[in-house]
């Protein structure tokens, strides 16, 4: 009898990826070299908005090197047009989106015109020689002014910079009743402005794409999240047989949304491979990133908030701008919809209205950065609840307790028309405040207050809720996306009972490998280390949507384990013949199959895999294998929730912030490898303090982009953060059978209210009730300046 | 062109190369991809490599800040020469395991390069110090903070190698071996 093994589930197991990746054994795009391989370079508008009056790349040809050179005009019949596949609204507004601007360039780095050389930096040189005439066209770059009555066109022709206007109303949907209905019933408004500042995805490594068009198929190397969604991507853009089409994502440095987009270097690569007959590689520079590559956020949110004196929330009503740049990417449109449902957040609410126009601008086009409407949504509700508890005078943890949802009320039908399954936001907010010292932190800024301390104490709460888990098919497919949301895997037991797994979720940092090997490990009882995980290649991988939406574990994770019930479903049989009894009388646990009543007869899945690679002797009519596919479309989304609070010390005369605790407790259901949902924890909070304090993407009047390298666009390092105390409530989602919920945005939705309310809370007797993003030493110090005038 | 002869990971090559060629892609032509461009402002520090200076010493110099003629006649060691005479990992790229210091990886060669030279420098580091020598390496999934352990486990872990064994010290930068 096997011996009782700790489960896999829950243990802290170090990370199988690692080994390669501290030895530098990697493939990241730019290492893959192929035989007779060109290099393509890029040249991109040095303008926000111009008609291209003439482009001649014949100079580019004669310089050394030179293998091709072409530009938009050239390609214009073949070169299709990047997708979006969320038109959110059936009259919104698409315009074309050609990989190579063709007449006209809408932003600041948008590609115009390519050279193909022997080597990199010929191919960079050569652009110099490229002749250009731009005639420049009036550039829209102010989003409120966008949409004025009078304003230039973002695309000359068109009829309006707005693309849709998309709403919900819980009136309407009969989720509640108007905010006009409830604003009557109301004592208190709270009517307020918040702007989301645009920012940088910026993953360390930057994007890349090597195209090989030799030996009668496509391959395409990139640098990507979606290699499934780029592969059928490519088949509906080139006209390509999909079945000639393999895509795939090597080792990928890092994405967080940034790399969720179908690329225009995808297909100017593939242009270029195309016209040389050779393989070609791209791989960009930081400062094209910076241009090229999709920012995120970028939203002005007018939040109205209406309640009784009692601090009870009747009604909330947001109206939101939402700058989609030039273009519209894979998922630009709905971005703002995957907030719209999380205003209401983890409150009770009878009236709930979300008004949200899409607007074109000159410049670089938005899409999914790490959390997608939700750290948005987040911000403006917990930003807002603050103001209603400063109006009333209650604490805000008091605030929020008197209106969010208890922990018996679930499952909870929300304002929004959302099914919440789980959540226990007291036990959640308990831990934090006993790990903070709440009443401690109170007490000594009350003590500063009093003595007018230089240095002010604030302390920031966040009690976040998010759905993540994308996505129920059924849901996607009434909210007009394009695709399903489901995900796949497959379990192979080899002959000699070692375990290969299959999955379409495509990680890039997110430890996959050992979080899906432990999953494994416990379904089939087969050792942690028996067990490997293929992924990121369309030939391995041939089916799966990917990984982005804290999506993997919720949906992947389920698929892997049906296909893994299903597996010891098929071996059953095979056991119950091997031991010659009925399959009814066999139970499985810890990786054999035991007749009940007799646990010394044991087969174990191993001894099954190997019947069936022999074959010799199985029930009549059996199929030999006990291979599994797995298809997983969730009924629900999942709902990470959890309490974040900061104590920001605030020197009032120059307006620096510090940060000296930062306590999390988040609540991500149950949890398969804490070392890596703490990771995710770590690294989405410092995103999220990126927000509040040092990221943003400025452009300048004439829609140059200033901050457009990393020495302009200021991510933290080690020395700009604290160190966070994180823990943990287990509150299982109810929604799937591994009670899990995601934890990939969950610290980045969390943690910029909760910094910015600490840095207002701190200044609040100075008279400061906003500031906006990021709070950098200037912002804050004109704001006390302004407040204290 | 301009011929440079350079020691990589305990190899001597002899090259001629155009004298524009910064060190980073100079080791990537050699194969060395270990080694990784995340930026072109010499911000990101994942191309980060140890190279001898005039008098021997290894410094952890940003490759793609140095032109590959001014490693001529140095010692250069990438992620790939890092790991101990019998293959296992170096302390430091252990403690980044066994503490969970990376997710992505990309960062992790520059990362690992600069914790190595900064705990030669000092290898008694608080937290603040070490977060102070890591400022110039960007990394965007890890938040730091299982960095910033593992950089003071591999501390703590040499100084109780040394207690026990005073005699023999862990490897440091100057003794990688070849």
């Amino acid at each position: 009898m096997t011996a009782v093994v700790e489960p896999e589930v829950g243990r802290a197991r170090l990370r199988k990826e690692d080994d390669r990746l501290l030895t530098g054994r990697t493939t990241w795009v730019d290492n893959i070299v192929l035989p007779g391989m060109l290099h393509l370079a890029i040249l991109r508008s040095p303008m926000a908005h111009a008609r291209i009056a003439n482009v001649d790349v014949g100079p580019a040809l004669r310089q050394p090197n030179v293998v091709a050179a072409f530009s938009g005009a050239d390609v214009a019949d073949v070169q299709g047009s990047l997708p979006c596949a969320w038109p959110v609204t059936e009259d919104m507004v698409h315009p074309d989106h050609p990989p190579l601007a063709v007449g006209e360039v809408r932003h600041v780095g948008e590609a115009v015109a390519v050279v193909v050389a022997r080597d990199r930096a010929s191919a960079v040189d050569a652009l110099e020689a490229i002749e250009i005439d731009y005639d420049p066209l009036p550039a829209v770059l102010d989003l409120e002014a966008a949409v004025a009555e009078g304003t230039p066109l973002t695309h000359t022709g068109g009829t309006t910079n707005a693309a849709y206007t998309w709403i919900f109303d819980s009136a309407d949907a009969g989720t509640g009743i108007s905010v006009a209905e409830a604003a009557a019933e109301s004592e208190i408004t709270i009517a307020r402005r918040y702007v989301q500042q645009r920012l940088i995805p910026a993953s360390m490594e930057p994007r890349g794409v090597v195209v090989d068009p030799t030996g009668g198929q496509l391959t395409v190397w990139s640098s990507t999240q979606i290699p499934h969604i780029v592969r059928v991507m490519f088949a509906l853009i080139t006209g390509m047989p999909e079945h000639q089409i393999r895509v795939v994502a090597p080792d990928v440095g890092g994405g967080f949304g940034g790399k969720l987009q179908v690329i225009a270097e995808e297909f100017i690569t593939y242009l270029a491979a195309q016209r040389v007959g050779k393989p070609v590689k791209y791989t960009e520079s930081r400062s094209e990133t910076m241009v090229s590559g999709h920012h995120g956020r970028d939203m002005i949110q007018d939040v109205t908030l209406t309640a009784t004196r009692d601090g009870t929330i009747t009604g909330l009503s947001v109206k939101l701008l939402a700058n989609m740049g030039a273009y519209l990417g894979i998922v630009t449109p709905g971005v703002p919809l995957l907030g719209a449902f999380m205003y209401n957040a983890i409150y009770k609410m009878k009236a709930y209205r979300f008004e949200c126009t899409g607007v074109f601008t000159n410049t670089t086009f938005t899409d999914a950065y790490r959390g997608a409407g939700r750290p948005e949504a987040t911000y403006a509700i917990e930003r807002v609840m603050d103001e209603l508890a400063a109006e009333l005078q209650v604490d805000p943890i008091e605030i929020r307790r008197r209106n969010w949802i208890q922990h018996d009320e679930f499952p909870y039908s929300t304002i929004s028309g959302l099914q919440y399954d789980s959540g226990n936001y007291q036990a959640a907010t308990d831990k934090a405040l006993a790990l903070i010292g709440y009443d401690e932190l109170r007490a000594e800024q009350a003590a500063r207050r009093a003595s007018n301390d230089r240095v002010q104490l604030g302390v920031g709460v966040s009690t976040y809720t998010e759905m993540c888990g994308l996505a129920p098919s059924r849901i996607l497919g009434a909210l007009r996306y394009a695709a399903g949301g489901w995900e796949s895997a497959s379990v192979r037991v080899l002959p000699t009972g070692k375990v290969e797994v299959v999955t379409g979720t495509s990680p890039h940092g997110q430890g996959h490998v050992t979080s899906w090997s432990q999953i494994v490990a416990d379904r089939l009882g087969v050792p942690f280390d028996d067990v490997t995980v293929l992924h990121g290649d369309t030939r391995v991988s041939y089916k799966g949507l990917d990984t982005y939406g804290s999506r993997s574990l919720a949906v992947g994770g389920i698929a892997l384990v049906r296909a893994c019930e299903k597996v010891i479903d098929k071996a059953r049989p095979i056991a119950a013949h091997l031991l010659e009894c009925a399959p009814e009388d066999l139970e499985f646990s810890e990786g054999a199959f035991r007749v009940r009543g007799t646990p010394s007869a044991a087969k174990t899945i191993a001894d099954c895999a190997f019947g069936v690679f022999a074959a010799h002797d199985l029930p009549e009519g059996t199929e030999p294998t006990i291979d599994a596919d797995a298809v997983f479309d969730p009924d629900n989304f999942s709902f990470p929730h959890g309490t974040h609070l900061c104590a920001a010390e605030v020197d009032t005369e120059t307006g620096e912030v510090h940060l000296r605790r930062y306590v999390a407790v988040d609540d991500v259901g149950r949890v398969i490898n804490p070392l890596i949902v703490e990771g995710q924890v770590h690294g989405g909070i410092a995103q999220g303090i990126a927000q509040a304090l040092f990221e943003e993407a400025v452009y300048d009047a004439d829609g140059n982009l200033l901050t457009g390298s990393l020495a302009d666009y200021t991510l933290p390092s080690a020395a700009d953060l604290p160190t966070f105390e994180t823990d943990r409530t287990e509150t299982p989602a109810t929604s799937n059978p591994l009670g899990v919920k995601g934890v990939g945005e969950a610290g980045t939705i969390a943690s910029t209210p909760a910094v910015v309310n600490a840095i207002v809370d701190a200044l609040r007797p100075l008279g400061v009730t906003d500031i906006r993003m990021p709070c950098t030493p200037e912002r804050v110090w004109r704001a006390i300046q302004e407040a204290t005038k | 062109m301009a011929r440079i002869s350079v020691t990589v990971d305990g190899i001597r090559y002899a090259d001629d190369v155009p004298p524009r060629t910064l060190l980073v892609y100079y080791l990537r032509d050699l194969g060395k991809v270990g080694t990784v461009v995340g930026c072109d402002t010499s911000n990101c520090g994942a191309c980060t490599v140890l190279m001898t200076d005039p008098d021997g010493r290894a410094r952890a110099v940003k490759s793609c800040n140095v032109l590959a003629v001014q490693a001529d006649g140095r010692e250069v060691t990438t992620v790939e020469g890092l790991s101990t005479a019998d293959g296992g990992l170096h302390p430091v790229q252990r403690a980044f395991h066994e503490n969970h210091a990376l997710q992505c990886g990309f960062c992790t060669p520059g990362m690992v390069m600069t914790a190595v030279d900064l705990l030669a420098d000092n290898p008694n580091p608080t937290e603040d110090e070490v977060r102070g020598g890591l400022e110039g390496n960007l990394c965007r999934c890890t938040g730091y903070q299982n960095i910033v352990r593992a950089v003071l486990a591999a501390a703590a872990e040499r100084r109780e190698a040394e207690a026990e064994a005073p005699a023999i010290g862990m490897p440091v930068s100057e003794e990688v071996p070849a």
